[in-house]
């Protein structure tokens, strides 16, 4: 379980954010803007809140007040960033590898063999990031998080930087993920059809903060307000 | 015929010498200075800038003399390695390298601190949400990704030490076989009657030298970066 209760300003951004998720896929909807980016951060421990605490699973992983900061290696916490972020220098097999190692993981060919076709990137394995389309990248991004095992996968909108197609191609892989993986999952999403599809429990976000949370049904609302 | 008499042979291999120590020992520094000076804000910063360029726009004897003061057998610095490590810098070939490093020291961190601060630092986050700690990041992103900067660097300081006269005369002298490095030795030739063939050959030798640490750093930093374009 997912505990977050955050504040920071960011600029013109005052974020006070709190929210908790049991599981499955929790979406963060809301505009540009509106600081999901930053929760996500937050959470990874990347970025260091004010004041709060964030604890998962009942370990606490920040706490302003006790002074407690995880950094982002000891938190376990996978992340797929909006840009990819595959290492340039590392061919696509070393990069789904490289928190295995880190972590010091036995190798588990059978872990590996598993992930990579459940994303369907056997044919990439040998080429390095530079020469993928954007959707490929993405899938070696959601593998190279999901190597790890990783206590949580934090995906920070996935889908933005690809077109329609891949964006169709992705989908699927997403949901298989969500519903094989097991692992709970924090998907930060600005469209609505997206998050319809693959979110379990919606946290509306606006200009910082929480505006409500609940069902997919939410996203109803949202989108009626849009157009209103 | 183009043959190096004994004397000749002994100052090229002591500049390839002088100048391979000189470049592996300033290289742990070049990187660790060209990381502070890129990454790290800190009070006086400006003035380990300063420190850092200082031997670039000094002249080379002055270098060369506060060198003597400091790392002479009399100077603090240099009774310290003498008393601590047995190391003498004063007249002999180490005492080259030193002042070759200190000179090649500001053409090595230039590009390493370059190569640096293009390093895209959310590769690193990216990195350390994967459960790598900050030494791990720095040694399988952040060092890979900057070779080609510190292959730069390298070669920078290992040409500049091949052609450093002034620093390293004026600091350990003109002796050979511990001290007169190829561009002492033309010039100790020049001095000389009838030295200006012997001078020649090594001006020749100094030519192909620099030519082919500048290819040789052009091939590397070609290849370390077709890693990040390759197929």
């Amino acid at each position: 379980m997912l505990a977050v209760n955050v504040e920071k300003t960011l600029g013109a951004l005052k974020l006070a954010v709190r929210f908790e998720t049991a599981g499955g896929a929790t979406a963060l909807f809301g505009p540009s803007g509106a600081g999901k980016t930053t929760v996500v951060n937050m959470i990874a421990g990347l970025l260091k809140p004010d004041r709060g605490s964030i604890m998962l699973d009942g370990e606490v992983l920040f706490d302003g007040a006790k002074g407690i900061d995880e950094p982002p290696h000891r938190r376990h916490i996978g992340y797929v960033f909006q840009e990819g972020r595959l290492f340039p220098h590392l061919s696509v097999r070393q990069n789904l590898d490289y928190g295995r190692r880190m972590r010091r993981h036995p190798r588990s060919a059978e872990e590996f063999a598993r992930v990579v076709d459940m994303l369907g990137i056997a044919g990439l394995l040998d080429r390095r990031p530079r020469s993928l389309s954007g959707g490929e990248r993405q899938r070696v991004a959601i593998g190279r998080a999901l190597l790890m095992r990783p206590r949580l996968l934090l995906l920070d909108e996935p889908l933005a930087s690809l077109d329609a197609a891949h964006k169709r191609d992705i989908l699927p892989y997403l949901i298989r993920l969500r519903d094989s993986a097991n692992v709970p999952m924090v998907y930060v999403s600005h469209a609505a059809a997206e998050v319809r599809r693959i979110a379990t429990t919606v946290v509306l976000l606006d200009a910082g903060h929480v505006v409500a949370s609940g069902g997919v049904e939410l996203l109803d609302k949202a989108s009626a307000d849009e157009l209103s | 015929m183009f043959t190096l008499s004994p004397a000749e042979w002994t100052a090229v291999e002591l500049s390839l010498r002088v100048s391979s120590v000189a470049t592996a020992f300033a290289l742990p520094f070049g990187i660790a200075i060209g990381w502070l000076l890129a990454r790290k804000d800190f009070w006086g910063k400006t003035l380990v800038d300063g420190i850092v360029y200082l031997p670039l726009v000094l002249p080379p004897v002055v270098t060369g003399y506060l060198l003597l003061i400091s790392f002479g057998r009399r100077g603090p610095i240099g009774a310290f390695f003498e008393h601590y490590f047995g190391l003498v810098f004063s007249f002999r070939w180490t005492g080259a390298a030193l002042a070759c490093g200190v000179m090649g020291f500001p053409l090595m961190v230039r590009p390493i601190r370059l190569a640096l601060e293009a390093i895209d630092r959310h590769l690193e986050d990216a990195a350390a949400t994967l459960g790598a700690n900050r030494f791990w990041v720095f040694l399988t992103i952040t060092l890979p990704l900057a070779l080609p900067g510190i292959i730069a660097g390298a070669v920078m300081c290992f040409a500049r030490a091949l052609g450093e006269f002034g620093a390293t005369i004026t600091f350990v002298s003109n002796i050979p076989g511990e001290t007169q490095t190829i561009s002492a030795a033309i010039y100790t030739l020049l001095q000389i009657p009838d030295g200006e063939a012997a001078a020649g050959r090594l001006v020749v030798i100094a030519i192909v030298l620099a030519l082919f640490a500048l290819i040789a750093s052009e091939w590397f930093a070609r290849r370390a970066g077709m890693r990040f374009q390759g197929e």
